[in-house]
């Protein structure tokens, strides 16, 4: 390949490969995306490619295995173009039945069709699925148009063309003023205002004039996977944001910091950056501007302190992990002391969007104080579980029940927690509030990275609040004495409540600590560790004392304070939990109601599970 | 120079100074646990925390970290800040029962009880220590290890490292080591013998804390 | 285990020798080895002209790095949020009682390892259990035998 050494060269190359690409050509795109490949989507793949050859097709017909399409729920997915055909839980053994069907005749596969949950009807074509319905897909959309291997599909959807009309028609400066119009806030959970951020770092002095330019992937909230999807399906989109964002600061060295369970991001992020050097899209005078950027991939350790920017920048020095305070910003003093600029993933990925349709209309996208589109993963005790691309301001309810098709079993919803680990829970009688940076904050809760875990009846809020201070006393780095003594404290407390040892003063201890932590700790982390034990108590009190008052766990989850025990009418006694139990604790005669030994039972859940006629009660 | 007012006096500093420096300049004593005016600060056991007041709003900082500037306002006994120390105080005794200033400081504070369980890791991971070794003995052989609470000051794998030159510096100004509460027998983790007004002849506890005490009894400081 | 100090040499090299990339060559040492042997950390170490405390720190800092020998199965249990809900707690309670071990363990006879990761971005197939990379979706304390069986059974037979 020879590299592009023009703006008019790209636009060249885009209209060449547009000209062998047939709109009416039947194509095959299979989703490749973390979900999808954990349903084995491969071998669906395979079994296309397969079927392609032995039917002799492969002139007429494309395969191509895409970045995350988000509907993770019903994978393998796949899509048969032009007529967006949308199948769903697709097997190897559908592959013949798709190609000589629907592939070479037009004819649907009743089967194969996903079924709206609560009409029963069968949807035909993607846009009509309820879950995509309801979502904006602006930055997220393009994922399953590309095979992210290739970069001539990111160019065929009009890739790098922002990047061209930056270099050759806009001054830094006035890109940093487009980017402040748009009102593009840090999709990182902070919220900071991003064009804020490119001015300072711009403006930082630096005596030999280096300045870093950083990709936060270092996606660490349990729950949250939107990142990942979008660095394995649509790598490109976030180069192209950096190195806009490098031209606007006066940055000629970026890095992009990823985790190490990430390894398919970390490979198709390396096989874009190597096109896009040998494109002449990166590297040595971009598209012959005489703009120099190159990006570098380094892996994270495994550690969620490290989205921190200052333990994240330490990390890529070949350090521990350990947050510094930041009286001097690290845009003024970051990576190696040098002026730094950090935003996630996702933020950069704007920015390609910002530039090509204008300010003027991302900012009408959102509301007040947040402008444009985020994605959230909606998982947890939801219907349709996945990855959605919504306008900011969309209500918790929307994104519930018409996007998610609500709670699944006829359960009843009880919260949603947002803003990963150190957010917090948003209570059912909040479904209205409008979803932004600001009133989730407001609500006790933070936007974060955007994870969404949906719980139901069955959620113990007190095990949740376990849950997240246990993760966050693993994850703290244990430099300073509020985050490290004090959510080790904390942890005690929540796990003697939940082992109904609490005491009735435990409540207000844990928001005395829970006040110090936020106020005295070093880091954000720290400063927003103690908000799901606070917004639990908040709103899920009642919660909290039955466990200590009544030694009792409404949604009979914390194992101390249950009881498993054989509904006698429902039992027919047919043996089959007492051979599972691995304790013996299970006895009575054959076709006779069994009864359970309280004294040997250790409340595994093994007869439940294996109890085909639900005779386990759980009390 | 700079001018700041701290606890309602105003004073000037030297730019680059930190708050801790410009208050014990004038004569107010914040306390201090992971500082050492001979060490790079570090900001980790945040006892030295002030309040820095902008408008109607305020928030707690680190004083040992914490960069002087023009207009700023701190108090550093206000009563959040009081409370707010004595919470983390009480943490690193229920962590450290045996650190005679750490139960120095306790006594100091009215501390009479720890209501969390003791989990005594002898250390409070204030990294003086790790810095003194580094930055003082240039030697570098004792770092942390781990993190969250597994953290803790060792040397790799276990081993006297090579770098070790024996200066006993480490020891020397560890708040633990050196200065060990042997009173013994806590109530509720507090040992309250040294530093508590009672008259000597009368101390219940007083056994080991001698080095402190004067002619006239127990020092009040 | 003993490392092989040329390929250290080899991994060091790579990375040009230069000490910000301190993380990535101890990746690519625990990918050679499935563990961090104590003569690579001191090679690392003395061809980066680091203190040593400063690699061992970061070896265990992080929880990509292991300094024990690992097992010859790889056991995960996603503890994500969305796996939690779904009652991954119960499903790690009976991987621990039929491994007889605890995350970060190994067998005795260095089966298996256990380990807990904190999401693996699958969650619409929560609660997943992983063995030696192959994942288990919608797992319950009832599936975990057949999922383990694989490695149970001994290399003869």
């Amino acid at each position: 390949m020879k590299q592009l050494r023009a703006a008019v060269e790209l636009e060249e190359l885009r209209a060449r490969i547009l000209s062998q690409r047939k709109p009416e050509k039947s194509c095959i795109s299979i989703c490749g995306g973390t979900g999808c490949h954990a349903y084995r989507c491969e071998d669906v793949a395979k079994a296309f490619k397969n079927e392609i050859k032995r039917q002799g097709l492969s002139k007429q017909v494309d395969l191509k295995v895409t970045g995350c399409h988000g509907f993770c729920e019903r994978g393998p997915l796949v899509v048969i173009y032009p007529k967006k055909i949308f199948y769903q839980r697709v097997t190897p053994n559908d592959a013949p039945e798709i190609i000589s069907e629907t592939v070479l005749k037009g004819n649907i596969i009743d089967r194969l069709l996903y079924a709206d949950p609560v009409s029963g009807k069968k949807v035909h074509f993607e846009s009509d699925v309820p879950f995509y319905k309801g979502q904006q897909r602006f930055v997220f959309g393009s994922n399953g148009l590309i095979d992210p291997t290739n970069i001539e599909d990111y160019l065929a959807v009009g890739g790098y063309s922002a990047l061209s009309k930056v270099l050759f028609e806009m001054q830094p400066v006035g890109v940093i003023e487009e980017i402040r119009k748009s009102g593009l806030r840090g999709r990182g959970g902070g919220g900071f205002p991003t064009a804020a951020k490119w001015e300072s770092c711009r403006n930082a002095p630096s005596i030999d004039d280096i300045r870093y330019v950083i990709c936060n992937a270092d996606e660490g909230d349990p729950g949250a996977y939107m990142d990942r999807s979008l660095l394995e399906g649509n790598p490109h989109s976030v180069i192209e944001g950096m190195i806009i964002g490098a031209y606007a600061i006066g940055s000629h060295h970026g890095y992009v910091y990823v985790r190490h369970e990430y390894p398919l991001a970390v490979t198709n992020l390396s096989m874009a950056l190597e096109q896009a050097r040998a494109y002449g899209l990166l590297g040595e005078g971009i598209l012959g501007s005489g703009f120099d950027f190159d990006i570098k991939i380094s892996r994270g350790g495994g550690a969620f302190i490290c989205g921190e920017s200052t333990a994240l920048m330490a990390s890529l020095e070949g350090k521990i992990g350990e947050p510094r305070p930041k009286h001097i910003h690290t845009v003024v003093s970051g990576l190696n002391g040098k002026p730094s600029n950090l935003n996630n993933v996702e933020t950069w990925a704007n920015v390609p969007l910002i530039i090509n349709r204008g300010a003027n209309w991302y900012s009408q996208i959102g509301t007040e104080g947040s402008k444009g589109t985020k994605i959230f993963s909606l998982v947890g005790k939801i219907n349709n579980t996945g990855l959605i691309e919504v306008p900011m301001g969309i209500t918790l309810r929307e994104i519930i029940y018409d996007i998610g098709g609500g709670v699944p079993n006829g359960k009843s919803f009880k919260a949603v927690q947002t803003g990963g680990p150190s957010g917090g829970c948003i209570p059912e009688s909040l479904t209205d509030l409008p979803v932004d940076f600001d009133r989730l904050t407001e609500a006790g809760s933070m936007m974060g990275s955007g994870g969404m875990i949906v719980m139901d009846e069955d959620t113990c809020m007190v095990d949740i609040a376990r849950y997240f201070i246990k993760f966050l006393t693993e994850e703290s780095c244990g430099k300073c004495v509020p985050c490290r003594e004090g959510l080790d404290r904390m942890l005690d407390i929540l796990t003697d409540i939940t082992e109904g040892k609490g005491k009735e003063e435990d409540i207000e201890l844990l928001e005395e600590l829970g006040d110090v932590i936020k106020e005295a700790s070093l880091c954000a982390l720290g400063g927003t560790a103690p908000n799901p034990v606070l917004s639990t108590i908040r709103y899920f009190r009642d919660e909290y004392e039955a466990h200590i008052r009544q030694k009792r766990c409404p949604a009979g989850v914390c194992k101390a304070l249950i009881t498993f025990t054989v509904d006698e009418e429902k039992c027919n006694g047919c043996r089959v939990c007492a051979r599972e139990c691995p304790e013996g604790a299970i006895s009575g005669e054959k076709k006779e109601p069994h009864t359970i030994d309280q004294e040997k039972c250790i409340k595994c859940g093994l007869c439940r599970d294996s109890c085909k006629f639900e005779a386990i009660i759980v009390s | 120079m700079v001018e700041l007012t701290i606890d309602g006096v105003r004073t000037i500093a030297l730019e680059g100074t930190t708050v801790l420096e410009a208050a014990t300049e004038m004569g107010i004593i914040i306390p201090t646990l992971c500082y050492h005016p001979a060490l790079s600060p570090y900001g980790a056991c945040r006892v030295c925390i002030v309040e820095v007041v902008k408008g109607n709003r305020s928030s707690l900082e680190a004083s040992c970290t914490l960069p002087v500037e023009d207009g700023q306002v701190i108090l550093t006994n206000s009563e959040k800040v009081r409370k707010t120390r004595e919470l983390i105080v009480e943490l690193l005794l229920a962590s450290c029962p045996n650190s005679k200033t750490l139960q120095d400081m306790a006594a100091n504070m009215g501390i009479n009880k720890v209501r969390f369980k003791i989990k005594d890791r002898g250390c409070i991971l204030c990294g003086l220590c790790v810095r003194y070794c580094k930055e003082q003995m240039k030697s570098g052989g004792i770092g942390f290890i781990g993190r969250g609470t597994s953290r803790r000051v060792a040397t790799a794998f276990d081993v006297t490292p090579e770098e070790c030159r024996n200066c006993g510096g480490c020891e020397w100004i560890c708040p633990v080591c050196e200065r060990a509460c042997t009173a013994g027998n806590l109530i509720d983790g507090v040992c309250g013998g040294c530093q508590n007004l009672i008259p000597v002849e009368t101390c219940p506890v007083c056994t080991g804390c001698s080095e402190s005490v004067g002619p006239q009894g127990h020092k009040v400081y | 285990m003993k490392s092989d100090c040329e390929k250290v040499a080899a991994i060091v090299i790579k990375y040009g020798g230069n000490h910000d990339s301190l993380i990535s060559i101890l990746q690519d040492i625990q990918s050679e080895y499935h563990f961090l042997p104590e003569d690579a950390l001191r090679a690392v170490a003395s061809q980066l002209d680091l203190p040593l405390i400063q690699v061992y720190g970061v070896a265990t800092f992080f929880k990509a790095f292991s300094l024990k020998q690992r097992g010859e199965h790889m056991v995960s249990v996603c503890l994500g949020t969305a796996c939690h809900v779904r009652r991954a707690p119960a499903v790690l309670d009976e991987v621990k009682r039929q491994l007889g071990i605890e995350p970060g363990e190994t067998t005795e006879d260095m089966r298996f390892s256990l380990e807990t990761v904190n999401c693996l971005g699958a969650c619409a197939l929560g609660p997943i259990l992983v063995v030696d990379g192959k994942y288990h979706g919608q797992m319950s304390p009832g599936k975990i035998k057949k999922a383990l069986r694989k490695g149970k059974r001994n290399p003869e037979g």
